[in-house]
């Protein structure tokens, strides 16, 4: 039999926070399921299956909290899957709940995706040093900011790309009423002055640490009919090992492969053209035109040029991030959903002020690990 | 839907500790190899890869990223990881066969217990806000399930002897393999009352391959494919208090979604002895089915793997025409449940 088709019947998310101490973790992932349930015109009693993701159990210290949160999540009778991709676990949630759909496996299934930072010291979870690999020691920043210099290396991109980016997103967050970080006065000498945290990467174009959850709600086909929906198009995930010799950290080939399969699978040949909202995993600033080159947006070394041009902007010719991205946002384990949620969003007509006018094809995107583990989708306001 | 058939099983000898990092790697490289081997076929030939691991064993955030080299992961390959038994990612795995989106996958699970207490560590799996800070540790919680039992006149201490002398006698190539009999396992003394040693799995450092392919594939790779009829999981509330502890409704529910009728072997994940009995009955089966001829976990338990090898061990030993079903749990008490029916031509 043919893969089944499957499309987003609803969208939620919570008011990401540094600290929701308002919350327990099964009070966070309930605020964004109940808002997800509501958009999707659905109950619990609609849900055949929940699939759960979050980044690393030691983030909040608790071993495999999908199980004390079977309750909660409206899982109890029901399967229950829990996924672990690293930073891109958000996305890969979404696609493995999509293949319970395209599978045949079940016709309405809950993905849910959680991080609450607060719970316990992120720094600390990532710092216990790994065998045979040369410790960090100094959180993701470090870790990424050389990837960033060989970047503005390589491209000859201006100095001052990085801080259009962080503007751009950080005023699209301020039109996101769930985003953490909501800054509509930011301006490129606001971001010029903050503070150097890792050489080339400045304060305000670091993502926050946010406590948050996202939930999305997917169906068949004969679900989905009728309704407005979210059409999957295409998903794609690839992985690559952290490091070996040769290995291309600024353009990873697990990103270029993923991509082309998805822009083959969802039947695109321009994406620049065809494609009208981009929802791509940004926690540092540069990796907006890093990853614009590593998905096909723009040739190698020219991903800078639309950021620069301002085509990445709301309006432009690739809207990038209205949401704010994670950059205004950041619960690691559900920083993917809500790239993907918010595509979603986009092409049903519902992400609000945020709304990228006339929105039909739209692509969330998430990556993790050291930039070796990625998951994406491109959905539709029409069925493929 | 199109069928999917398993096609090679290995595992990794279950020891009580390795010498390896907790990543897993020394113990699936050679596995790997051997599960590919068998079915002749290289990495580039699968396409689908999924694993089932955790970090709080491992000690550390990201364990499985580590693992992903003892693939030798490059050109990149299209992969996903569940934070569970990988009993669970070969449900994953099957699903996405079954999308069309692939022919072959490979399916890994690692566990490396010996690394810390492992009945401490599984005490982080309880409600951190009510019942993690009292720390009842995994043993101390399915001492509680086999007092109510054994209260409640659902098994004897004798039935649960009776379990685990045939585990112990089982399997030469097990863990823990003794000739003993019940009566005198009845004399060694108490671990946790009502449990004793022998009623307990062990700790085990462990790690196994299982390869799946479709089955228009599946009999060009193997003389006996054991074709997957059915797999189905069901979780039950986190509060212990308010569960059925006696009846494992979630595995009769995935039972009866499966339909097990008819099947004449088992493979059961039941890691205390108690345990196997509320399974047995929570399944139907009769005196006619052979039970865990691998001398199940209660003989070997490698954390993380040992569901996904209850169904190798199935798939392994099935005869033809035969029907059997493999079962992996999760969490306290039989919280999660997974039933896997298989069948050979």
């Amino acid at each position: 039999m043919a893969r089944q088709r499957a499309a987003v019947l609803g969208v939620g998310q919570t008011h990401h926070r540094s600290k929701r101490t308002d919350v327990t973790m099964a009070g966070l992932c309930r605020e964004a399921i109940d808002r997800a349930l509501e958009d999707a015109g659905m109950t619990f009693a609609d849900i055949d299956a929940v699939v759960l993701g979050k980044a690393p159990d030691l983030f909040e210290g608790v071993m495999m909290p999908e199980l004390m949160l079977a309750d909660a999540l409206g899982a109890v009778g029901k399967p229950l899957l829990r996924v672990h991709t690293a930073g891109s676990v958000g996305g890969s949630t979404a696609n493995v709940a999509a293949s319970l759909v395209h599978g045949g496996e079940h016709a309405r299934v809950l993905a849910v995706a959680f991080e609450k930072q607060s719970e316990s010291n992120a720094m600390w979870a990532l710092s216990i040093s790994v065998p045979f690999h040369m410790p960090v020691g100094a959180g993701a920043g470090g870790y990424f900011a050389p990837h960033v210099r060989s970047y503005i290396r390589r491209s000859g991109a201006p100095s001052h790309i990085g801080a259009l980016v962080a503007v751009k997103d950080r005023r699209n967050g301020a039109k996101n009423q769930y985003a953490h970080l909501r800054q509509s006065d930011i301006t490129l000498e606001s971001v010029q002055a903050s503070a150097m945290l890792w050489d080339p990467i400045r304060y305000d174009e670091t993502c926050p640490s946010s406590d948050g959850a996202c939930a999305i709600v997917l169906g068949d086909e004969a679900t989905a009919l009728g309704r407005t929906a979210a059409w999957l198009h295409a998903t794609a995930m690839r992985t690559e090992p952290t490091t070996f010799a040769g290995r291309d950290q600024v353009n990873p080939q697990a990103g270029r492969d993923a991509a082309a399969a998805l822009w083959r699978d969802a039947g695109i040949t321009d994406p620049l053209s065809q494609v009208d909202v981009a929802e791509i995993y940004v926690p540092f600033s540069w990796f907006e035109p890093m990853w614009l080159e590593n998905l096909g947006f723009a040739e190698e070394g020219q991903g800078w040029k639309l950021t620069e041009a301002g085509e990445t902007e709301m309006g432009g010719r690739l809207a990038v991030n209205p949401s704010g991205g994670v950059l205004s946002s950041n619960p690691i384990g559900a920083s993917g959903m809500l790239r993907f949620g918010e595509a979603a969003m986009q092409v049903m007509g519902r992400a609000g002020e945020h709304q990228v006018d006339g929105a039909r094809i739209a692509l969330g995107h998430a990556y993790g690990g050291g930039s070796q583990y990625f998951s994406m989708w491109v959905v539709g306001s029409e069925q493929p | 839907m199109t069928d999917v058939a398993i096609v090679s099983f290995a595992q990794a000898p279950n020891v009580r500790a390795t010498h390896g990092t907790t990543n897993g790697v020394e113990m699936l490289v050679p596995i790997l190899r051997t599960a590919l081997d068998q079915v002749g076929l290289s990495k580039k030939d699968i396409g689908f890869w999924c694993s089932g691991s955790s970090d709080y064993l491992a000690g550390r955030a990201f364990s499985f990223i580590s693992a992903v080299d003892a693939i030798g992961a490059f050109p990149p390959i299209h992969e996903s990881h569940v934070e569970a038994d990988a009993a669970w990612a070969l449900f994953e795995a099957w699903v996405k066969i079954r999308t069309g989106e692939a022919d072959t996958a490979l399916v890994y699970g690692f566990g490396k217990s010996s690394a810390g207490q492992l009945r401490r560590v599984m005490a982080m799996q309880l409600d951190p806000y009510t019942v993690g800070p009292l720390w009842p540790d995994a043993v101390s919680i399915a001492g509680l399930q086999a007092r109510l039992g054994l209260d409640a006149g659902l098994w004897t201490e004798r039935d649960m002897a009776e379990v685990a002398a045939r585990s112990r006698g089982a399997n030469p190539d097990a863990q823990i393999h003794e000739q003993v009999s019940a009566d005198e396992l009845l004399t060694r003394p108490y671990f946790a009352n009502p449990l004793r040693k022998h009623d307990c799995a062990p700790v085990t450092d462990g790690a196994s391959v299982v390869v799946l392919a479709r089955t228009d594939r599946a009999k060009d790779l193997c003389d006996r494919p054991a074709r997957i009829t059915s797999i189905q999981h069901r979780v039950e509330s986190a509060h212990l208090t308010t569960r059925d502890l006696l009846s494992s409704p979630s595995t009769v529910a995935a039972a009866k979604a499966a339909n097990t009728d008819g099947v004449t072997l088992a493979e059961l994940h039941a890691p205390f002895s108690h345990q196997e009995i509320l399974l047995r009955q929570a399944l139907g089966l009769g005196d006619e089915v052979r039970i865990n001829p691998s001398g199940g976990a209660l003989a070997g338990n490698p954390m993380f793997a040992a569901g996904l090898s209850r169904i190798g061990e199935a798939a392994t030993r099935i005869g033809a025409g035969e029907r059997a079903v493999a079962h992996a749990t999760s969490g306290p008490a039989l919280q999660q449940n997974l039933v896997c029916v298989l069948e050979a031509d």
